[in-house]
Order: C-alpha cells, then structure tokens, then sequence
C-alpha cells in the first residue's frame, strides 16, 4: 500500500522492514533524517536493531565492521564529508568482503563547503571494490536498499545506495515501503559462513605479504566484474515478489533518436520531461538511464547507445583538471567501439537547479561544440 | 568467493622459532627446580611448561621446548632459585 | 637429553615473529589466557599485530580481528552490539587490545566515544612508549627525554621533549568503572587484573607496561627487571581505580633511584653524558611527583 512519506523516513522504514542487526551512523546533512528516523523507530520500540550511536562516520562503519564480522546485517548512511571521512574503512571493507550497506545522500564536496547535491562524493569510492547503484526517484531508491542486501550477501561484497541528497531524502511523495513479509520471500536470514565465534576461532585481518595480497585482489576485482549477473538475476527475482522493474540500464523516448542523452540519479525526470518538450518541437532524442556505476554496465549500455551518433553525458560530478566523472566511463567503454561523438556537460554542482531549459540548450549546444567537457551552470 | 582471507587458529605453530637462537640456550636444573612457574608465566614463546615428572624434592619441574625457545634469557634471570642457565649450543 | 614438547596450551600459540625477551607478547599471552576461550580478541595495527597474524597463519586461538589502526575499540564496539542481538553479550568476553600509538594517538578519539557509549568491553594498551613496529618513533606516551627517532636525541636535543599523556586521567573522566595499570614486571598482579577487570559490567581500561626491546635498547634477558625498576623508581606507578576511587596501589619498599632504571636502556643513554644532569633531575621530580600523587611510599 502506498504511503506519502518523506523519502528518508521510506528508507528508515525499509531498513526496518529488512531486519538489520546493527545500526550504527554519524549525522549529516542531508542524511539526518534517516538516522533519526530510525533512532526514533526504535525508541517507539518498533525496531529492534541495535543502535549505536557514533562518535564519526569512520566510527560508524568500523563498528559495522565488528558487528558484520560477528554476523549481524548491518546498516549505515552517510554524506560527502562523511564518507570522505570513512574513507579508510570503505576500502578495508571491501578488502575484508563484509555485506555491509550503505545509503549515501550524495552532496557536494567541501572545499568551498556546501551541503547541496551533486554526485562527487559517491563518485571518489568508484575504485575501493563496493557495488554501486544510483536511484532515480524515491521508490526505486527503497527498493534498491532490499537488493542491496541480497546481493551483498551473496557476493560478498559491500553495496552503497546513491540517491541524490535533498531532492530526494526531503521529498514528500507517494511510495510504496516494502513490508516484512514480502521482504523475507525475497531475502533469507543473513548466516554469515564465517564469522567472529568461539565455538571456531578464526583470524579475521591478517597481513598479506607481496606472496599473497595480489591474488587476493584480483578475486575481488573479478567477483565484483562477475557481480553483474548476479544483480540482473535478482532485479528480475524482485520483481516477481514486488511486482516492480528495477534494471542495470533503460531507455526512454525514441529509439531510433540519434542523438541520446545519459545521466544517473535524479536528474533523469527533468532530462525525461526535457525530452517530451522537445519531441513536440521535432526534435527526437533518446535519454539513458544508468543505475549501477560499479560494475560498469558496459555491454547493456553498448547494446543502447553502441550505435548513436551522439551521446551527450550529464554529471553531476567531475575528474578535475580532466572531464566529468560518467563521461569519462562511456568515453572508456565505447573507445573503439563507437563512432559516437561523445560531449560531457557538467551540470548541477553544489546544488545548482538544472532545468528543463537548459537542458534543452545543453543539447543543442552538445550538437555544435568542439569541446568534451562543457560546464553549465544557468 | 574462492581463496580464504581468514587465517585458522594457532597455525603459526608450524614456525620453529628454535632457529632463531644464535649463542645459548636454557638448560633447567630439574633438581633445583621448585615449581614456581614464573618461567612459565614469563616467557614470551609460551614453550616453558610443567613437565609432569616428579624431581627428587617432590616438585613438578619445567622444562622448555628448544623447537620454538628464541634464547631471550627472561627465564633464567627470573629463576628464583638460579635452576635456569643459559649454556652454549654446540655448533 | 631428553627432548621435551610443551602442550600449546596457552591461547596464544608459538611460532610468531615477536622479538627475544619481548614484553608486549608476554602480556598478550597473560591477557588472553586470563580471559580465556570464550573472547573475541580485536586488535590494532602495531607489534601484536604484526607479529602473530601474517596470512595465512596467526598465533590466536580464540576468534580475533584487525581491521585498521585506529579502530580496534570501534569493531569492540560493534562486535558487542552484534551480540547482544542475539542475546549472547553475556557469555562472551570482548577485549579490544592496542599498543600506546593505538590508544594515546590516532585511536583515542575512538577509545572515547566507546566509552561515552558504555559498551561492555575491557580495552587493554600495551604501552611500550613509542610507534615500536613502524620504527621507535615517538607516541603520546613517550617519556620526557626518551631518544626515538622522531624526537632523536642530539647536538641539540635531549630526545623527547613532552611529558607522557596520563590515558589514566582520561578513562577516569570518561566514568570508566574499571581502571588499572599493570606491568609484565609482575604477572601474578597483571593476571589479577585482568580477572578483575571481566567482572566489571561496561567498559574497563587496563594499560600495561612492557618493556621494547629493540626499542628501548635492552637487553632481552632484561625484560622482567627493567619492568619491575619502572615500579620501584616510581617512574611508571601501578594503580588500580574503582568506580573513580583508587582503591590500591603497588607500593615501592626499597625506592632506587631513577638512573637505575635508565642505565639498562640505550634509549636513554645519552642523559649519562656531561650537561644533561639538569635532565636526570626532571626525571627523577617525575617519579616524586608519581610516588607522593600516588601514595607509593
């Protein structure tokens, strides 16, 4: 049954819903509400994860990373600054395979500081091994959350949630919370294979010496590569039990368009109703949606765009000094591949609006331009 | 998920720390021996243990095991009654 | 002659790279023995790590972690609220076990907010006064006029300039019920300790003073001496705090004097030079001020 619920009180409720063992997470806006919501839920006694409070966002996922080790589903969000600050526990997680989640409120980076959204934050953990999905509006943003844990802990890696601070955290709309119930037909009780026991003894977060550590990574690497299939296999699965579509990729508006326009998060409903605007005006263009930026959904996206002459690329984040941060993964991807002309615009940083309108004129300028990287701020 | 990044229980054992030593190594005087299991209390390997066997005086003596003894010497400074002396390994 | 193999008994197996006569894997045996099977061990980055955990093997016979260097008392933290979960908080030990760069430096903002929390765990420093693995370089718990190789002793220097961080004080601020140090110089008090510290419900601190041999420039049959010297100069006081009160104290019967305690180390050598006799007087007011503070005498 659909609620109308402020989109970080619809992730506090799944996250309930789920059944987590441990919370742990440090303030930030805009991610304060879902930590206080869930302080909430279970002061009211409608919750029964532990919480702990924490005295940082590095503290917050290390002592996920004792409870995890231990057994327990476990839950964090954070923010920029926050996650910068975690940093090191983000890529000691990924290195130790604990099926933690993560919700990230992307905002923009300090310095100068500000608290609203872009996507450079998320963005900068793209290379520390965790699987990353990028949710569009709030349903799909919660629904992620129960395939995060599905997947995680399958693969045994981490999974970060994105979705776009502000624009959704404080949106107020209808959204459907996925319930108990349903959940657990979709996701087992966690049992960690190995874990912190005394009954067997084992050493987690020994060193490697040069004789073993590579070999180690490159089955990380390779799992999370491989991780792809196993995501696919489980949005199909969750659609089955939820009746709702989540993909790696999608498409919208006419598929013969030559020229197509690729983002994450967001930004994707003004890009969409930019486009309606302008097919009335004769122009046809496609627009593509990416929800997964690790592993890169190469293939699905070259069987999109593989062939369109122009791809123009909007970020919310950028590889200063060189491009935008999805462009620069297309550029990667289809070198050799595409004829494409491909142009990335970097638009919305620190919470600039991007609206239809310039949308519309970022596509026309994308058209003429010599440039690669263009940035548009009105 | 196929290599184990886990490490199994007390499986540095299979390291003979014995080869560490350069010069000397503890020989305990059964006979002197007391009992007291300071040796035993302070030793960094862990290898200094009641043996079991009775000495004349009644007592359980200690004794070390030379497979992982790094030769620190803690042992014999600490022997109350002097049972413990470092003595030169032959080559 | 007879060749004799000992049982490996003890929670801590053989076969680790800990160095001759060193005093931080004597204390990390004595801890996890007292504490028994029934402990899950989180550990630092830093000697005790290092030495007995190169993958594939580790020298722990109970379930143990190490994650970072700064976060052994927040995976403590999480390990404990993961079993309370599931009911099992009272069957089992936590122990989060760091070395004085751990716990007086880079974790100690940490080591606070766990105790803010109140998380039943019992956080042991071993404090052998330097960054010991990464080289001697100097912690917040390194002495005045200690020679490392951050604060060398010099043409112009005298090593070390600052006083040690009294982690004491700061546990005590914190509320924490269960404070006490120790020292491998006297392991029947230390193994005391550390039964008494399990008792206690909430968080308990135990700093225990050992020796560094490389470090400190000693001699390894020296260990256990040089420990005990540290006690019965009054330059490292052995105390034990109840719910805030000090409720014992390892008193000095014969007081030696400071040099006795700095001669056996190289560490400190350069204060036996002409002109730094100034020095050897600042050292010994510290073990006054220690010995009249505590009521070691």
């Amino acid at each position: 049954m659909k609620k109308i619920l402020e989109g970080s009180r619809a992730i506090a409720e799944t996250i309930r819903n789920i059944g987590v063992g441990v919370v742990s997470a440090y303030p930030i806006t805009p991610q304060t509400h879902i930590v206080e919501d869930l302080a909430k839920l279970k002061a009211d006694g409608e919750a029964d994860y532990e919480y702990v409070r924490s005295e940082s966002e590095f503290a917050a996922l290390s002592i996920l990373v004792g409870a995890s080790a231990a057994g327990a589903r476990t839950y964090t969000a954070t923010s920029s600054q926050g996650l910068l600050l975690m940093t090191e526990v983000i890529f000691n997680v990924a290195g130790m395979r604990l099926p933690i989640v993560m919700t990230d409120a992307n905002r923009a980076i300090s310095a100068p500081i500000n608290i609203w959204n872009d996507q450079q934050d998320a963005v900068t953990m793209r290379d520390a091994g965790w699987i990353m999905f990028y949710g569009e509006d709030m349903q799909e943003t919660v629904d992620l959350h129960v395939l995060a844990y599905k997947v995680a802990e399958q693969a045994l890696i981490p999974v970060m949630v994105n979705l776009d601070g502000f624009v959704l955290t404080h949106v107020v709309e209808p959204v459907e919370v996925p319930e108990s119930k349903q959940i657990k037909k979709y996701l087992p009780n966690f049992k960690a294979s190995e874990r912190l026991d005394v009954k067997n003894p084992l050493t987690f977060g020994a060193f490697a010496t040069p004789a073993h550590y590579m070999e180690i990574r490159q089955e990380l690497h390779a799992d999370l590569a491989v991780s792809k299939k196993l995501i696919a296999k489980e949005m199909v699965e969750f659609t089955k039990v939820f009746g709702r579509r989540l993909s790696l990729v999608d498409y919208y508006g006419d598929k013969n368009a030559d020229t197509v326009v690729v983002t994450m998060g967001s930004v994707l409903g003004t890009v969409k109703e930019a486009t309606d605007e302008l097919k009335k005006s004769g122009k046809k263009i496609g627009v593509v949606k990416v929800s997964i930026l690790r592993p890169f959904p190469t293939e699905e996206l070259s069987k999109l765009i593989g062939k369109k002459k122009n791809i123009l690329v909007i970020d919310k984040s950028v590889s200063l000094g060189e491009e935008g941060i999805l462009a620069g993964e297309i550029r990667r991807n289809f070198y050799g591949r595409s004829q494409a002309k491909i142009v990335g615009a970097i638009m919305g940083l620190g919470g600039r609006d991007i609206t239809k309108e310039m949308i519309k004129q970022t596509v026309k300028l994308a058209g003429k331009t010599k440039s690669q990287t263009i940035f548009v701020g009105k | 998920m196929k290599i184990k990044i886990t490490a199994k229980p007390g499986t540095t054992s299979q390291v003979k720390t014995g080869n560490w030593r350069e010069s000397h190594y503890p020989e305990i005087d059964h006979e002197k021996c007391i009992g007291c299991s300071l040796c035993e209390q302070v030793c960094p390997e862990g290898i200094c243990f009641k043996t079991g066997e009775k000495n004349k005086a009644g007592k359980f003596f200690y004794e070390k095991d030379l497979d992982w003894c790094k030769g620190c010497g803690i042992c014999a400074e600490v022997c109350p009654v002097k049972a413990i002396t470092m003595r030169e390994e032959e080559k | 002659m007879k060749k004799y193999k000992a049982p490996l008994s003890h929670i801590l197996n053989p076969g680790h790279s800990a160095c001759a006569g060193c005093g931080m894997i004597i204390a990390a045996r004595l801890v996890t023995d007292t504490a028994g099977p029934n402990t899950i061990l989180t550990n630092a980055t830093g000697c005790s790590e290092v030495t007995t955990t190169q993958y594939p093997m580790t020298a722990f016979k109970v379930p143990w972690i190490h994650s970072l260097f700064e976060n052994p008392s927040c995976l403590a933290s999480g390990i404990y609220h993961a079993l309370k979960h599931e009911g099992k908080d009272q069957e089992v030990n936590v122990i989060a076990l760091g070395g004085d760069g751990a716990t007086f430096d880079i974790g100690l903002g940490h080591i606070s907010g766990m105790w803010e929390r109140g998380d039943n765990v019992l956080y042991v420093c071993y404090d052998n006064e330097a960054y010991e693995n990464t080289g001697y370089q100097t912690s917040g718990s390194t002495p005045l006029d200690a020679n490392t190789t951050t604060a060398p002793a010099g043409k112009k220097s005298f090593g070390n300039p600052t006083r040690k961080k009294d982690m004491v004080a700061i546990a005590l601020a914190h509320h924490v019920p269960y404070v006490a140090t120790a020292t491998v110089g006297y392991p029947a008090d230390l193994v005391a300790k550390v039964k008494k510290a399990l008792s206690v419900k909430g968080p308990k601190y135990l700093q225990l003073y050992v020796p560094c041999v490389p470090g400190w420039g000693i001699n390894p049959k020296d260990t256990i001496n040089v420990a005990k010297l540290a006690v019965q100069t009054g330059y490292y006081p052995i105390v034990e705090y109840v719910d805030g009160e000090l409720t014992n104290k390892m008193k000095i019967t014969r007081k030696k004097p400071v040099e006795e305690f700095l001669k056996l180390q190289k560490r400190f050598k350069h204060l036996f030079k002409p002109g730094a006799e100034a020095e050897l007087k600042k050292l010994q007011d510290i073990c006054e001020e220690n010995i009249k503070r505590f009521g070691l005498m």
